[in-house]
């Protein structure tokens, strides 16, 4: 981590660390993501596995909580029905901002082996909530969970908190800019 | 200071308001997306009406738009705790139907994969039961050891959890060489691990307190509903496919059918059907260890078939012991390659159909507890 290494750096002196407070904070929102605990399926038995001994999800800070209000990030682990998708749509809503998504799994990332003829089965749990981390698999590997998990982090820590719309509409401005030569050239 | 006066009265008529309370979909001690409508007066359950369907997969769409092989995987998802057990009676059912038999070997190492997997659906049982009650720790040690299973498992079809290892006419492929030694180990540290059970959770008299002569299943009830596995036999009805009606080659073993015997309680409580499933596992080791020694090691894995399978015109019920009880198929073939319907009888639905008979009457924290030692799978229920 940025911030770790420069504790050991000598330039900046014993136990100083020089950075943005956006970087502290963002290390500790990343460092203790509370989850919200359901499962759907059957990827929530593996879901189970990586919370058990062999795997101890619990060493990157995470901890289940049942209620929505307390939790940083839910992962949508298994298949997701039409009755079952309006649930996870509230459920998502009653989360506190700012909140991320993992979808686990093929059935949530597209429908997975439902996909073809499956009349009650949403084709990806990213058409009614927005998806940060896609892991593929049917179920995937305890260890691919986690790399997951791994990229959130990473995703959180390198997330804007302060003037953020400011720095939103800049991007877009650089983007639209970008965009504007290359349809120019074109 | 005025005096008390004794007045005389029946809790039951005691005018008070009935309340209704939403249980699920989302709830830790579901076991899945089961929705629970409870009726409660005070704490005590009048009414429980389970909603089901939040996990419909559309398996009998899927059957009829797929080949009979390719049936399989799907058959895995539908208890997705057990998959070997499951895809068993399906090809049992299919392999009847084009009047074939399988080799030797392939019949007992599909007796011993059935037979672990019936072990770590066991030790999930216990597992979750124990976290419903409020016990960590017997969860850690129990996925300690299902995760060796899991090994074997991968090693043999490469999966963890859904396998589609058992093919008609045979497996996917051989075992590995390390076959034989992987499950004498592993059998050898089950036996182990359930000896730590027994002192951690089930002797426990926290546990015992929570669990004995709650939700009584007497045996009538459980005939009528149509109960099997360990959820009948912890009422002390004798059922068992394996002994009962033998399919594979399970009338070659030596083993006993477990029943609950009311140890701690009355006959057909939650500790009952629990101890069912730990005995159940010893008896699995028991079926392992003899499977192993009489197992071959030489032979084919595969039956030589047709690449397009085309059973005849005709119907069958198929069916196997799960280890929550009763699966059956029913096939219907009209001689194409793709099977006109498959129908699944599955044991979670017809288990949890008798929630709402043995519940009422009992405190709402013992309605969790019930419904954990029931040990329903949503993929099963729904389908």
């Amino acid at each position: 981590m940025g911030l770790l290494n420069k504790l050991d750096d000598p330039y900046y002196g014993g136990g100083i660390i020089l950075g943005t407070l956006e970087d502290v904070l963002n290390w500790g929102r990343s460092k203790s993501d509370w989850y919200l605990q359901f499962g759907l399926a059957c990827c929530a038995i593996e879901f189970m596995a990586v919370n058990a001994s062999h795997f101890d999800f619990m060493r990157f800070g995470c901890i289940p909580r049942t209620s929505p209000r307390q939790a940083d990030f839910m992962i949508v682990s298994g298949t997701v029905t039409m009755k079952m998708a309006e649930r996870i749509k509230t459920l998502y809503e009653q989360m506190a901002e700012p909140r991320y998504v993992i979808s686990m799994g093929s059935c949530a990332n597209c429908g997975g082996p439902y996909w073809e003829h499956g009349y009650h089965v949403l084709k990806g749990v990213d058409r009614v909530i927005p998806v940060d981390v896609y892991v593929p698999g049917c179920p995937p590997r305890p260890e691919a969970l986690e790399e997951g998990m791994i990229k959130l982090q990473k995703m959180i820590n390198e997330q804007a908190i302060f003037n953020k719309r400011k720095r939103l509409r800049e991007a877009e401005e650089k983007e639209k800019s970008v965009s504007d030569v290359v349809l120019s050239q074109n | 200071m005025g005096e008390l006066k004794k007045v005389d009265f029946e809790y039951s008529q005691l005018n008070s308001e009935r309340m209704r309370l939403n249980v699920g979909p989302q709830h830790p001690s579901t076991h899945g997306v089961l929705r629970l409508e409870v009726e409660l007066d005070g704490e005590i359950v009048t009414e429980v009406v389970p909603h089901i369907g939040y996990l419909h997969r559309c398996f009998e769409k899927h059957c009829e738009n797929m080949t009979y092989p390719q049936v399989i995987p799907y058959v895995d998802r539908m208890d997705y705790i057990c998959s070997m057990n499951n895809e068993l009676p399906y090809v049992m059912g299919v392999e009847k139907m084009l009047g074939i038999e399988v080799p030797e070997k392939v019949e007992y190492i599909r007796v011993i994969f059935s037979e672990l997997n019936r072990i770590a659906n066991h030790q999930i049982a216990i597992a979750t039961f124990g976290l419903d009650a409020g016990a960590f720790t017997p969860f850690l040690y129990l996925f300690r050891d299902r995760e060796f299973i899991l090994t074997i498992f991968e090693k043999a079809s490469g999966g963890r959890l859904l396998y589609n290892y058992f093919w008609v006419g045979g497996l996917a492929h051989d075992v590995h060489p390390t076959f034989k030694e992987d499950i004498r180990w592993i059998v050898k540290r089950v036996k182990e691990t359930n000896k730590e059970i027994a002192d951690l959770l089930l002797y426990n008299k926290i546990f015992i307190e929570r669990t004995a002569n709650v939700g009584i299943l007497p045996a009538d009830v459980a005939i009528n509903y149509g109960c099997s596995g360990p959820v009948a036999r912890g009422s002390g009805l004798p059922f068992d496919l394996r002994k009962d009606a033998p399919y594979s080659i399970y009338d070659r073993f030596d083993f006993n059918v477990v029943t609950g015997r009311g140890e701690v309680g009355t006959v057909g409580d939650c500790w009952d059907r629990n101890i069912v499933r730990f005995h159940e596992i010893e008896e699995s080791c028991r079926i392992i260890e003899q499977a192993l020694e009489q197992m071959p090691d030489e032979g084919d894995v595969r039956e030589k078939l047709p690449k397009k399978i085309r059973p005849p015109q005709g119907e069958i019920y198929s069916k196997a012991e799960n280890p929550k009880g009763e699966l059956g198929f029913y096939i219907v073939s009209n001689g194409k390659d793709k099977p006109e319907r498959v129908k699944g009888r599955g044991t979670s639905f017809v288990n949890l159909s008798v929630l709402p008979e043995i519940s009422k009457g009992y405190l709402f924290a013992d309605l969790i507890m019930i419904l954990g030692s029931i040990d329903i799978v949503l993929g099963e229920v729904d389908r």
